[in-house]
């Protein structure tokens, strides 16, 4: 076995100055995502950071009213939270569809956000991959991708983000909330996850040492309908190929306001202002759900297997529009 | 009269001990002083082994021993190699399946410095702990030469070599295709399967002088044991194989694999218990797979659907280091009526862990092929493809000129296409629908041969009014526990709870392979004469001076309830045994398959009925009904039979749908654990109406069983293509299905 110490932290402090910011120590919440990679050779901390016991399990309606999720709130409390089901509908469906009713109930909010690519050339060290191990190479590019992103690659990474609940995070809009050794930072969610470009090892905006403590929802748009539709090619249990959440809110037959964000399909959990513009005034139409869909795609990138997602994701966001906007 | 308990569903007498976790499977077993093997594997797929840097494994805590070639006894005599230690030499197991000592892969361990798949052991290292040993495999490190990988069938035109043996003509089938009005030619493929098997392979090797005992998770400990015996040089008394419970295997435990070998070799160096888990990851690439397949199929008919000719040629992947023949077109001149038939099989080689048998090897992939033209024939005939079957019904064996011993084909199409509503089937493409959902209906015939093997069992009649029946077969999961002791329970009059079942142990009366879905019709003739023996020996003793029916004909006493009568005297065989003070009645038989084959031919069939939908606007494809009727003779027990026939329908979806162990163009496996390697969930499966056929086959065994583990697979894929086409108009030839074949450009 390899050793490596594990230590409990009580509260946020405690966290953050037992981690520090030694690139050998991580976090454990869940450990569903962590202690996986660590049984597949490819993350081999020397320290492990328990913050299972951090006071982060609540969820808070803030005056303004927001909603703040604590970093520690399990995939499976938030679903089923009757404010998450009230106002917040997409993103219930987003983390009900996701893993399986074990997982979400240790899977936490923060560790979620943080999860990892399930790309298989990433989670097999033999392989070469440049998340992994920068300069080594990206076994995908030439390999078997046909799970990889259309939107949001580079030359150096096709890795899509798996996120379902980001994916409906991004659509609704939220803030991360990370706290470390220089103290409390707010981070818009769209720009928590960063595209591969040349540094895909680079994934998130947390510095070294840095905790989620919460992700706060932006307050809910009146009178939003919002649904996530996963595709993927069994019923359960697997990661989406592609998926849509929209939020829409409409003016009689018009559409008014429309957020759309895209999973299965990105290097991270894509929110589409293209689309969204595309819908914003029109009609609540077919011919309306058709151009934000290409608006949305317009400037994906097929490799050698991905080319059917490019057509599966514009289905995704036709479909989930009808839905959402016959509800 | 005894009642009956053959025929009747009964639950699994072992499932208590598996819920309870009390069932120990070949993992479970921890010896004193027991140290763990964990195996290096090529991270190449084709190349040369250069050299192994071992100095950092060796250091690392808990290590003990490293068996890597260097160390590892070979086949050349090695007393120039003293690191071997105790084996000095290896022999290889002639590896045939008629002196019952085959083997997954004949190469033994290390045997070259050839690296032939991704995945191959490179060395092993024996540790104090699992943990231990697996960190330590990790820090060995190899240098390789590497070569151009042939990363699979479908990435070479490589034509390979013929398997004679499978190759079989009647007819004229060139002369009578092309003479034809209506020709199909058409090639279909097969993606590699994996049998991902709940239960991980593992071995638990332990010497006493040169006694070895193993545990294994395996499907035929006799084999095992005969093989082990023969790479060890050492008579197969001297070798234990048990495997008391098995989480599945599907095929891949039929054959032993190198990592059983190398961990008997390390055990005897460490002069310690080795015990040996495969990984997840491990289990996709050194265990067997169903290979990739290609097959050609031409086939004719008349234009009334009388089939003219078919020609059936198939490929499969073979690897570098042993040569595995799937038998894809075996099925293909019996099934139909034709009187012009060739079928011939080719394998090529590939840089691919060796294949070994999948549920219902062959014939699935070939019944895929065979249905999928009969489907499209039937389109170009524009006939239903129900009545283009019923055509081409074959009364007799067409392959063998000999009878069915029973062919119920028929009544399983009016059976299941009743069920299924097949007469309320628009015929027209895409034409049946609902909501954003088309609907497709499908159907395919299914059919395997019957099997059986020789066996041999012991039964104790014991004085604790206990009976207790030993066989070396084992049960893999399917009820052969439970069959085994209905037999004894049925012949004895004794309830099932007094019956005590020992299976799993190559110590045992030598039982058969769990496998070619003939372990019910191989055993039970066996236990029965066994039984019967005891029940003989019992009254011997009965009549014998001084006993309680002294002076009687031992033929005159009846035997009925677990009690012996000669009509006004009536003694359980307990009260008999214990005033006799002795402790059991036993006997030992062996049964086997008689003339009655050079009579029949042995065959089930049945007929698959499947609906599938297709949502065009999110390219969504389900499997939402299906409707088999199975003729398996008489089932023995209804309960876990229609289990079986579930079971496969489900892993028959996973052809068509879903599994496909896939290989990168540089010849690297893709998908090697089970949240790549797709299978259906619990979400995907639809209602599944098996009904089981009673049509007793007493040509085959005098209890009418046939085999019933692997029919229900032939046929899904092709009933899932054929109403994929019925919803789509799209012929998808090439399995799995993948949503992006069917979507609109
Ligand atoms: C078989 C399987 C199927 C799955 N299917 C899906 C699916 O369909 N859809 C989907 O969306 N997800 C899926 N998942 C992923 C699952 O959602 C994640 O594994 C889970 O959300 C991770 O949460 P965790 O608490 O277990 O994280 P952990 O494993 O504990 O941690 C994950 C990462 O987050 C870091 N971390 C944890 N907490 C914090 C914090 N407070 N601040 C900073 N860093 C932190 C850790 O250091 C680690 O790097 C699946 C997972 C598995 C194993």
């Amino acid at each position: 076995m390899r050793h490596f110490a594990y230590q409990r932290a009580g509260d946020v402090a405690e966290a953050t100055a037992l981690h520090g910011s030694d690139r050998s120590a991580d976090f454990i919440a869940g450990g569903t995502n962590l202690i996986d990679m660590v049984k597949l050779d490819i993350m081999r901390p020397e320290r492990l950071v328990d913050v299972n016991r951090l006071p982060l399990t609540a969820i808070e309606s803030l005056d303004d009213g927001r909603l703040r999720i604590g970093a520690l709130v399990t995939n499976t409390d938030l679903a089923y939270d009757e404010r998450i089901q009230a106002d917040y509908p997409v993103l219930s469906e987003a983390l009900l569809s996701g893993a399986s009713t074990q997982l979400r109930n240790v899977a936490t909010t923060a560790g979620n956000v943080m999860q990892r690519t399930r790309c298989p050339y990433f989670r097999n060290p033999s392989r070469p991959c440049n998340k992994r191990e920068p300069g080594s190479g990206c076994g995908a590019l030439d390999g078997i991708n046909r799970n990889h992103a259309v939107l949001g690659v580079s030359d150096k990474c096709i890795a899509v983000h798996p996120s379902d609940m980001c994916v409906a995070m991004a659509a609704l809009g939220a803030t991360v909330t990370v706290e470390g050794p220089s103290g409390v930072r707010e981070i818009p969610f769209e720009e928590y996850h960063l595209l591969p470009g040349d540094t895909p090892e680079r994934e998130h905006a947390l510095s070294d040492g840095e905790l989620i403590t919460h992700v706060t929802l932006d307050a809910p748009i009146t009178g939003a309908k919002g649904h996530y539709l996963k595709l993927r090619d069994r019923a359960s249990f697997e990661f989406a190929l592609a998926s849509c959440a929209a939020v829409v809110t409409m003016d009689g037959d018009t559409v008014r306001e429309a957020r759309i964000a895209l999973g299965g399909v990105a290097t991270k959990p894509w929110r589409s202002f293209e689309a969204e513009a595309a819908l914003s005034g029109q009609p609540a139409s077919e011919a309306t759900f058709k151009q934000a869909a290409e608006a949305a795609l317009a400037g994906a990138v097929a490799h050698r297997d991905t080319a059917f997602k490019i057509p599966l994701a514009k289905q995704a966001i036709v479909r989930a529009l009808t839905t959402v906007t016959a509800q | 009269m005894t009642e009956t308990v053959i025929g009747h569903r009964t639950a699994r007498i072992d499932g208590e001990l598996k819920l309870t976790g009390k069932a120990d499977y070949a993992a479970d077993h921890n010896l004193p002083n027991q140290v763990y093997g964990y195996p290096v594997p090529s991270t190449i797929a084709c190349g040369k082994l250069l050299g192994l840097d071992l100095d950092e494994a060796r250091q690392a805590p808990g290590v003990i021993d490293i068996v890597h070639r260097g160390n590892f006894p070979q086949l050349q005599p090695s007393d120039n190699n003293p690191a071997c230690g105790a084996a000095a030499r290896l022999y290889r197991s002639p590896s045939t399946m008629g002196e019952e000592n085959k083997v997954g892969e004949v190469r033994l361990p290390f045997e070259d410095d050839g690296i032939h798949y991704e995945g191959q052991y490179i060395a092993m290292v024996i540790a104090d702990t699992f943990e231990h040993a697996r960190a330590a495999a990790r820090l060995v490190k190899a240098r390789y030469e590497v070569h151009e990988a042939v990363p699979g069938l479908f990435y070479t035109d490589d034509e390979g070599e013929e398997a004679g043996d499978e190759a079989v003509s009647r007819g004229d089938p060139a002369g009578a295709f092309d003479a034809a009005p209506v020709k199909l030619d058409q090639t279909y493929t097969i993606a590699m399967e994996t049998h991902v098997a709940m239960e991980m392979h593992a071995s638990i090797a332990h010497w006493e002088g040169d006694r070895l005992t193993i545990y294994e998770s395996t499907q035929g400990v006799v084999f095992q044991r005969n093989a082990l015996a023969q790479i060890f040089g050492i008579p197969p008394e001297k070798v234990t194989v048990i495997a008391h419970y098995i989480g599945s295997g599907f095929g891949s435990k039929l054959f032993m694999w190198p990592h059983a070998v190398i961990t008997a070799v390390a055990a005897q160096r460490v002069g310690r218990p080795v015990k040996t888990v495969l990984s997840r990851q491990q289990n996709f690439c050194n265990a067997g797979n169903r290979p990739a397949s290609r097959q050609h199929m031409r086939i004719a008919a008349d234009r009334d659907g009388k089939l003219l000719s078919i020609r059936h040629d198939s490929y499969n992947e073979t690897s570098f280091v042993d040569e595995y023949t799937e038998s894809i077109g075996s099925g293909t001149p019996r099934v139909y009526a034709c009187d012009n038939v060739s079928v011939s099989q080719r394998r090529v080689k590939v840089n691919h862990g060796t294949p070994t048998s999948m549920r219902a090897p062959g014939e699935v992939s070939g019944s895929f092929a065979l249905e999928s033209a009969m489907d499209e024939l039937a389109i170009a005939l524009d006939m239903d493809p129900l009545e283009l079957r019923r055509r081409n019904f074959a009364d007799r064996d067409p392959s063998a000129d000999l009878p069915w011993s029973g062919n119920h084909l028929r009544e399983c199409w009016d059976d299941a296409s009743r069920r299924f509503g097949w007469d309320q089937r628009n015929p027209q493409v895409g034409s049946m629908r609902d909501g954003h959902e088309i609907i497709g209906w499908g159907m395919a015939d299914a059919t395997w041969e019957a099997m059986r093997s020789h066996c041999s069992a012991r039964v104790e009649l014991r004085a604790d009014g206990r009976v207790q029946v030993a066989c070396g077969t084992q049960d893999i999961g399917t009820g052969t526990y439970t069959i085994v002791a209905q037999t004894a329970s049925e012949l004895t009059g004794v309830p099932l709870e007094r019956i005590e079942v020992k299976l799993g142990d190559s110590m045992l009366p030598a039982g058969p392979l769990s496998g070619g879905s003939m372990a019910t019709a191989t055993v039970m003739p066996a236990v029965a004469g066994a039984t019967r023996k005891a029940i003989e020996r019992l009254k011997q003793l009965a009549v014998a001076e001084g006993a309680p029916f002294a002076g009687k004909e031992a033929d005159a006493l009846e035997f009925e309830n677990g009690a012996l009568s000669d009509g006004s005297q009536t003694l359980s065989f307990a009260e008999l045994l214990d005033k006799l003070q002795r402790g059991m009645a036993e006997g030992e038989a062996s049964a086997a398959p008689g003339e009655e084959k050079d009579k029949f031919s042995f065959r089930s069939f049945g007929a698959h009925f499947v609906e599938v939908r297709w949502d065009p606007g999110i390219s969504r494809l389900r499997v939402a009904r299906v409707v088999s009727t199975i003729d398996i003779g008489r089932a023995i027990n209804p309960l876990t039979a229609r289990n079986q026939v579930e079971g496969a329908i489900v892993m028959g979806m996973g052809m068509g749908l879903f599994e496909a162990t896939e290989y990168d163009p540089a010849g690297n496996i893709y998908n090697n654990n089970y949240a790549d390697y797709i299978v259906p969930v619990h979400a995907d499966i639809p209602d599944i109406e098996v009904e089981l056929l009673d049509s007793p086959d007493y040509n085959f065994n005098e209890f009418g069983a046939r085999g019933v583990g692997e029919i229900g697979i032939t046929g899904m894929a092709a009933a899932i293509a054929n109403a994929v086409y019925h919803a789509t108009g799209k012929r998808i030839r090439d399995m799995p299905i993948k949503i992006a074949d069917l979507m609109e450009p």
